[in-house]
């Protein structure tokens, strides 16, 4: 600001010695910046009194000579404040567009919950920015089966956000929830290298839990390994059995399947990158064993408290700091 | 009916010196005119800016500023020719609700300003703005 006042000063003496062309000129250039600076009107006009009461001697005259200076420097700062409003209010449309988008996103992918006798779940996920690029799906039918599944887009925000609709419907057309996990993926793989753009991935995990067998088959297209606890050993285990592709590479994949038989107390904990790939603001990133140490720490709470306790803890852990979108899906068998 | 020239002068833009010159031109045309203070000092603007957008976008071209005169009435026109890269996107650049940078930064100002304004341009042939302010 001292800046701007001594050379508004500089300018405007320079004006009152010679009352040419190209002083105006130079005084109008200058006022781009005040808009730019966020300098209001009545601070314009400050600016211009405190730098005539700055020079020495000022007569009469010259006051009269330095509002044609003022004038001049108006009208340019009068065009250019209007530019800049306009520019505003061009990004607070664009927020409000935004806004409405995360609305319609969060009723169209909505997750709907799941009941399965013997079985309790819990899941939480939480945006980086406004839009998720993260997707929670359960389905079932009350006596046999629990399906499950999460997806993460490759990448975040609005794009991100729009693919995440396409695996919804995908997974909403296949409707079965006795369908097997490796052929959801194979038929979502298709979907997606057929729908989206070349340089769009999408991780993904899908389990079925059968309530006769108590086994939890799992399928998993690049995703995060899950979590296995196996409650009798108190230890964890990573479900890394099964893993191949992102969706969306290539049209003809064919996923592997993996199982585990659950017992009393056992729990699959599914989650993206943005639970795994946490880091303090020293950029140190979450370890496998910190991570499985907050979550045992919490253990014994109901799938619904779990998740949001861990989360609120590696919201610490990363200084309130969140980098990625965020999502925990927790299956117990009671 | 096209106005009837009683003085002309033209003005090459070259360099940022040149946008000088036009801009004393048109505000001592201004004056002669019986422009007060203010009016003169906002033609001596819309020249500017159109000096200002064919130096720093067009390389070359040049302002002309007429006295006028039309039923009786005297009036100042300014035109702005150049032969740049020409507007791609016209409709955006005159809408009031827009703001954008390049050829066309500044003209919805520069439209609210005067009285009239008209507006030719071709992709890389060139633009002419033709800008009419009447005395009131």
């Amino acid at each position: 600001m001292l800046a701007i006042q001594a050379q508004y000063k500089e300018l405007l003496s320079q004006y009152l010695k010679h009352q040419t062309e190209r002083n105006l000129y130079l005084g109008q250039n200058f006022s781009r910046l005040f808009v730019r600076k966020n300098i209001t009107p009545e601070e314009v006009i400050s600016i211009h009194k405190k730098a005539l009461e700055e020079m020495d001697a000022v007569t009469s005259a010259e006051i009269f000579t330095s509002f044609e200076f003022l004038t001049e420097f108006m009208i340019q700062y009068g065009l250019a404040l209007r530019d800049h409003k306009i520019l505003l209010e061009q990004q607070e449309e664009m927020k409000h567009e935004i806004e409405l988008a995360a609305k319609v996103q969060n009723t169209m992918l909505r997750t709907e919950s799941a009941n399965l006798d013997g079985i309790d779940i819990g899941y939480l996920s939480k945006p980086a920015g406004q839009m998720n690029g993260d997707y929670v799906y359960f389905q079932s039918d009350d006596t046999d089966y629990l399906g499950v599944g999460v997806a993460d887009v490759v990448g975040k925000g609005i794009p991100a956000a729009l693919c995440m609709s396409m695996v919804k419907n995908g997974l909403d057309t296949l409707g079965q929830t006795n369908i097997s996990p490796a052929y959801a993926l194979d038929v979502l793989n298709r979907i997606v290298v057929k729908s989206i753009a070349d340089h769009m991935f999408i991780s993904m995990f899908y389990g079925r839990y059968d309530n006769e067998t108590s086994l939890f088959t799992y399928a998993s297209a690049g995703h995060e390994p899950a979590l296995y606890y196996n409650s009798e050993e108190q230890k964890f285990y990573d479900l890394d059995q099964a893993n191949g592709l992102l969706l969306g590479i290539l049209p003809d994949v064919h996923y592997l399947e993996g199982n585990i038989e659950l017992k009393q107390n056992d729990l699959i904990i599914i989650m993206t990158d943005g639970v795994t790939e946490c880091r303090t603001d020293e950029e140190r990133f979450l370890t496998r064993e910190e991570l499985t140490e907050f979550i045992f720490e919490v253990i014994d709470e109901p799938p619904e408290q779990l998740v949001r306790s861990v989360y609120r803890r590696l919201e610490k852990f990363q200084s309130f700091h969140q980098r990625d979108d965020f999502t925990l899906a927790v299956i117990k068998k009671l | 009916m096209g106005g009837v020239d009683m003085n002309t002068s033209v003005v090459n833009i070259l360099t940022e010196w040149d946008i000088v010159a036009a801009r004393q031109i048109s505000r001592s045309l201004a004056k002669l005119i019986g422009f007060n203070a203010v009016d003169q000092a906002r033609i001596t603007t819309v020249v500017s800016e159109l000096a200002r957008n064919i130096y720093l976008y067009a390389e070359q071209g040049n302002v002309t500023v007429n006295v006028i005169n039309k039923n009786n009435r005297d009036g100042i026109q300014i035109i702005a020719e150049d032969r740049g890269p020409g507007i791609q996107n016209l409709q955006g650049v005159l809408k009031e609700d827009y703001s954008s940078y390049g050829l066309g930064a500044g003209l919805p100002g520069v439209k609210r300003l005067m009285d009239e304004f008209e507006i030719e341009t071709e992709a890389n042939q060139g633009t002419k703005i033709v800008v009419v302010k009447w005395l009131s």
